[in-house]
């Protein structure tokens, strides 16, 4: 939260203004539709009943001041498919290993704790990194401090194909393609 | 057509069973907190997903698909940050890992807070 606020102080006035409603709109439209695919109702009680609570939510969201580009990553939406198809890979393969060393047994696991470091700039780009890292089974993000991430891994393997960075690369991009 | 959902909603299903076993298995055979983490990624990433992929074939026309595809996509939101959370925690209150010993050598300890 207080990060949020510093990265609004650091936008110019009128770039606030002209990202706000885009941002309020955008959680807007996700809040209809999560309202309508849980209730699915269409009768006019329900209906006025789901507005009044996205507008509440929408005031409250406003007066804590968390609607801005990291609650509401619009702009990284369109690009994030590629990316998506590319993790939805490498968990699917690192499945696979670490199902392979559960059956295997403790022998075969070399577990390790190091710290890498990320090549992000905004805290948005870190965050994805180290999600990704943490949702690929076999390694886990323990700490993030700076630009320095601590890295516990189930093999060692994992530690030498997350330093070979293609992933850092990947996201990287992705940051710097918004 | 419809024979053809039912064996792949069946596949994924078994699918999915045997990667949450996998998952349970690996939670009590590993040696310790943070090797244990790793193995409930599976059931929270391929396995979870395999299982609901395989409940999305049951009725792939209807609401009930697009709940799925939400529960999916908040389970990938939601446990990778508390996996961080458990582990920052435990890390924090100076559980120390059972670490490789090839590879435990210097420059590797962790960072202390």
């Amino acid at each position: 939260m207080m990060n949020n606020s510093k990265a609004l102080n650091k936008i110019p006035l009128e770039e606030v203004s002209y990202q706000m409603p885009t941002h309020t709109l955008s959680l807007c439209l996700s809040l209809s539709l999560f309202w309508w695919i849980n209730s699915n109702y269409s009768n006019p009680l329900l209906l006025s009943l789901g507005a009044a609570s996205i507008l509440l939510v929408l005031y409250i969201a406003h007066r804590m001041d968390v609607i801005d580009h990291e609650s509401q990553p619009v702009h990284l939406s369109l690009k994030m498919s590629g990316y998506l198809l590319w993790l939805t890979k490498e968990i699917i393969v690192s499945n696979i290993s670490v199902v392979k060393h559960i059956w295997l047994g403790n022998s075969s696991i070399s577990p390790t704790l190091v710290t890498i470091d990320a090549s992000q700039r905004t805290d948005l780009g870190k965050v994805i990194y180290a999600n990704s890292i943490t949702l690929t089974p076999g390694t886990v993000t323990v700490d993030l401090v700076g630009d320095r991430m601590t890295i516990h891994s189930l093999l060692k393997e994992n530690i030498d194909t997350l330093k070979a960075g293609e992933m850092d690369r990947r996201v990287t991009e992705l940051e710097n393609r918004c | 057509m419809n024979l053809l959902l039912e064996i792949g909603s069946g596949l994924c299903l078994l699918l999915g069973c045997f990667l949450c076993l996998s998952g349970g298995v690996g939670i009590l055979r590993f040696p310790d907190f943070f090797t244990r983490m790793h193995a409930v990624g599976v059931t929270d990433t391929l396995g979870a997903g395999m299982i609901l992929i395989g409940l999305m074939l049951q009725n792939p026309a209807g609401l009930v698909l697009l709940k799925l595809m939400m529960i999916l996509l908040f389970t990938l939101f939601i446990n990778p940050t508390a996996s961080h959370a458990l582990a920052k925690a435990a890390l924090r209150n100076n559980l120390q890992p059972v670490l490789d010993e090839s590879s435990n050598q210097g420059g590797d300890k962790p960072s202390k807070l």
